[in-house]
């Protein structure tokens, strides 16, 4: 069994317990949708007393950041139990696309280039970190939802909102990856 | 009870996004690419069941664990807002190769460099408040 999880998981079995886990949530009442939880920490965090958007009661959300805890602990799970001992199966194309612009794959999930503590000895790397998260942030309030709000649950739904959110998600990272990425890195 | 049911199912998340990698760099790179199939199986199959499902619940009016029928809330009718706020999104997504629900499993993961990407998430979320009013939707 513990091997069985240990093994990267196909596509397929993949895309059907996020499936599964959408279900869940929608038998409890729930819709699925991380980013709120972003909104719902500037709200605690008192964001709310100058800023209306922020001023709604955030108990009503306790449980998406519970959710949120429990994905930290999920991933701290995977990593320290269910970590295969084989590298990352990425696409040869994609290996050496990247080391044109400087990132070794190290077959692990992110690049030490980014990721890696001593990479923040770069200014550089923490601003790019910083700005990703600003955009993300920005975008995803903007939009009214990241990839689990718009990408699953809204497509689920054929909503045509969902579907412009997510031509905006592709035109975004498009754009990033072929044409600043290449110039930033 | 009601408090670990929602662990347990950010647990599965976490799991599940850990497990199938989509919580890497490099396989949301190999996604813009058109390099592989891997991350677009996922989102296809999870949204492929989802339409399904969707289109049962409403036919058979299925009830959830209250009791009540299962609706699914229209999203507010717009075109601006969707398409700008999901190109800022997608920028910043290619770049940090993480979305929110993976940025905090990455951190779970180990990653601890993901608190600042966290960090200017939070800080986004909280400059789209200031200005929601002032930009177009």
């Amino acid at each position: 069994m513990i091997e069985f999880i240990q093994q990267p998981w196909s596509w397929y079995f993949s895309g059907f317990m996020i499936f599964v886990i959408m279900l869940m949530l929608l038998y409890w009442r729930k819709s699925f949708g991380f980013s709120a939880n972003l909104r719902t920490i500037c709200t605690i965090a008192g964001a709310g007393k100058k800023t209306k958007f922020f001023d709604f009661d955030w108990r009503t959300q306790k449980w998406n950041l519970l959710f949120l805890v429990g994905s930290v602990i999920g991933g701290f799970i995977s990593s320290q139990f269910l970590k295969d001992p084989a590298t990352l199966k990425l696409s040869v194309e994609t290996i050496a696309d990247l080391k044109q612009i400087g990132f070794d794959f190290n077959g692990e999930m992110n690049p030490a280039e980014l990721y890696s503590l001593s990479a923040l000895k770069n200014p550089k790397i923490i601003l790019i970190l910083v700005c990703g998260g600003l955009l993300v942030g920005f975008g995803t309030r903007y939009a009214g939802g990241c990839t689990s709000g718009h990408a699953i649950s809204g497509l689920s739904d054929l909503q045509i909102p969902s579907m412009i959110a997510v031509t905006g998600f592709f035109i975004g990272g498009l754009t990033m990856t072929h044409l600043i990425i290449p110039f930033i890195f | 009870m009601k408090t670990l049911k929602y662990i347990a199912a950010g647990i599965l998340f976490g799991i599940t996004m850990s497990k199938s990698e989509a919580i890497s760099w490099f396989r949301i790179q190999e996604m813009f690419r058109f390099q592989s199939f891997h991350m677009y199986g996922i989102i296809g199959t999870a949204v492929c069941m989802g339409i399904i499902a969707v289109w049962l619940i409403k036919k058979f009016q299925i009830k959830d664990s209250t009791g009540q029928q299962i609706i699914f809330k229209e999203k507010e009718k717009s075109f601006t807002r969707y398409l700008i706020g999901g190109t800022i999104f997608g920028l910043g997504w290619a770049l940090t190769g993480s979305c929110p629900g993976p940025m905090f499993v990455n951190l779970g993961y180990g990653y601890l460099s993901m608190l600042i990407v966290i960090a200017g998430s939070i800080a986004g979320t909280y400059i789209y408040g200031l200005v929601k009013d002032k930009i177009p939707h």
